[in-house]
């Protein structure tokens, strides 16, 4: 069932952070990576299919052809943009509450004192387990999730902030004052853009949290995402449709990450 | 011990306010929040277009005497007037620049010249006007065409050119400099020495240079005063007219040279 996963991360490994030479080979092992992946979880359904003949509806045989006729279907794309707007929604929740409270953080030792066991206590509880909780409260829908999403993504961003801030050039901050800056000025032209590519690490990290997350908080008390797609294909036993929804779950979190990662870079060319 | 070859003047003609004084600091003492006090009772002036040096060995409380006269940090006692106006905050016209170039990297050259100019609290002045004043500075330190260049692509020489455009785009009629120059390499910083010389003659500026570099300060400066620490006050004070460019007069250089080098061992074994 992990094959998705376990195939994309060696090719995730393979691209990044490797000196120009090791790249020549282009984009050959990663996709020889990929193929090897898909090959081995042929085989292994091939040969759970001799006892149980249900595995081989799991089989790359069966969940390409269905992912092919997935994705020209209105419907399939309709789940895939609503679990892409609660991304969004519950990123900038995250973003809203945690650059702030990072920054806070950041100037305010007696904030940081303050709130710092909270924070290392709360960030680790599995959002998951607010869910009950979450759905008496906010009622089903909707605002559930957005709440799930928004308290795994915020810990990264809030932390990240703080850290940029804890790292700005003191030297900024006095020039900042030798122009008798206003606090806004002084936030909004030196501190924000200051701490910009710490807040960009926060939220690269933040999307990685927010789509793992999604996926189960959209099996509860929803009718519509990714989520619910895999769990009507198990009620539909539309299995390949299944494997498919899978797939299209990595490939589009591939995405989601590379964007914040070309994100990252173009400020960093900036800067 | 050694008898001064200069004229060493009282401190209190110095202090002595009038028309011409620029900035005045009368009395000034500070300790930091430890309690251990840096300076006491220092007073001092520095007259229109005066290039003053701030000369001490590391530590002996340089950085705390120039940002207090900038108005960052407030004095345990005395005060500090600014065109005969008392003065408890950063004045608009004067300008910083410190050891490192502390350029705002998510900001092209120009940007970083022009950064500042259009805050509240800083005189109003037309976009045509500021425009100019960026393009003349940019021009004055030599870096016409690298307007567009970022601070990550600038040599160390040419990201301090870039602070002191930005110091001399506001029009200051004193600049403070903490040791610009000390993370440069020797050419380097002899360029610059002129290139300040020159600048703030052009730009009608009054400077505080401080220096732990005596060559430096004999190079630069109209007037120099020594501070020495244990307690830390300025020791002496020396008027220097040796005409520009001074390399050229190696007696008059070398005899004021041996006059601070003897003030110097006096005041650190007289002590
Ligand atoms: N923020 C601070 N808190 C406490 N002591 C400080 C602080 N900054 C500097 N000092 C102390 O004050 C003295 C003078 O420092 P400074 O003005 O930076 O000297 P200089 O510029 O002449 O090297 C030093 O002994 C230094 O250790
Ligand atoms: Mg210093």
């Amino acid at each position: 069932m992990a094959a998705p996963l376990s195939s994309a991360s060696p090719a995730l490994g393979a691209a990044q952070g490797r000196p120009a030479r090791r790249r020549a080979a282009g984009p050959l092992l990663p996709l020889a990576g990929l193929l090897l992946a898909a090959l081995l979880w042929a085989l292994a359904t091939a040969l759970m299919a001799r006892n149980t003949p249900i595995a081989a509806q799991f089989s790359p045989q069966r969940a390409f052809p269905a992912l092919a006729g997935l994705l020209v279907d209105p419907y399939l794309w309709e789940h895939v943009g609503l679990s892409l707007q609660r991304v969004a929604v519950g990123l900038a929740c995250a973003l809203a509450i945690g650059v702030p409270a990072g920054i806070l953080t950041g100037i305010s030792a007696h904030f940081a004192q303050a709130s710092g066991p909270l924070f290392q206590f709360l960030r680790m509880i599995s959002p998951l387990s607010w869910m009950p909780i979450a759905v008496m409260a906010l009622g089903v829908g909707d605002a559930p999730v957005y709440f799930l999403l928004a308290f795994a993504a915020v810990w990264p961003i809030l932390l990240n902030t703080a850290a940029g801030v804890a790292q700005l050039d003191r030297n900024w901050l006095l020039l900042a004052r030798s122009l008798s800056a206003t606090r806004g000025e002084t936030i909004l032209r030196v501190v924000l853009p200051g701490i910009t590519a710490h807040i960009l690490t926060g939220v690269r990290l933040a999307i990685g949290i927010i789509w793992i997350i999604l996926v189960p908080a959209e099996m509860l008390g929803v009718s519509a995402g990714l989520g619910y797609f895999i769990l009507d294909a198990r009620d539909r036993l539309a299995y390949p449709d299944l494997m498919a929804a899978i797939l299209l779950i990595g490939f589009l979190g591939y995405l989601l990450d590379h964007a914040a990662r070309w994100l990252h870079r173009r400020w960093l060319h900036r800067a | 011990m050694t008898p001064a070859a200069s004229q060493p003047r009282t401190l209190e003609t110095a202090a002595s306010a009038s028309a011409e004084t620029v900035l005045a600091g009368d009395s000034l003492s500070f300790a930091y929040a430890d309690g251990s006090p840096v300076f006491s009772e220092v007073s001092l002036a520095i007259r229109r277009r005066e290039i003053v040096c701030l000369l001490g060995g590391s530590g002996c409380g340089k950085s705390t005497l120039l940002r207090t006269l900038a108005g960052l940090e407030r004095p345990a006692a005395g005060q500090v007037a600014f065109l005969g106006q008392p003065c408890s905050a950063p004045h608009p016209r004067s300008a910083l620049v410190f050891q490192q170039a502390s350029l705002l990297p998510w900001l092209n050259v120009a940007d970083n010249v022009r950064f500042g100019l259009d805050f509240r609290h800083q005189p109003r002045i037309a976009a045509e006007a500021r425009e100019r004043r960026v393009a003349e500075a940019i021009t004055a330190v030599g870096l016409a065409g690298r307007e567009r260049a970022w601070p990550a692509e600038l040599s160390g020489g040419q990201a301090q050119r870039v602070a002191l455009a930005r110091a001399l785009a506001r029009e200051p009629e004193l600049l403070f400099a903490d040791e610009p120059f000390s993370a440069l390499d020797a050419i380097t910083r002899a360029e610059m020495q002129a290139l300040l010389v020159e600048l703030v003659h052009r730009w009608h500026a009054a400077v505080l240079l401080v220096t732990h570099d005596i060559d430096e300060a004999i190079l630069v400066a109209d007037r120099i005063l020594l501070m020495g620490s244990r307690p830390s006050r300025i020791h002496r004070e020396w008027t220097v007219d040796i005409p520009h460019p001074r390399e050229a007069d190696a007696a008059a250089v070398t005899a004021l040279r041996l006059s601070i080098l003897g003030a110097l061992r006096e005041s650190t074994t007289g002590a």
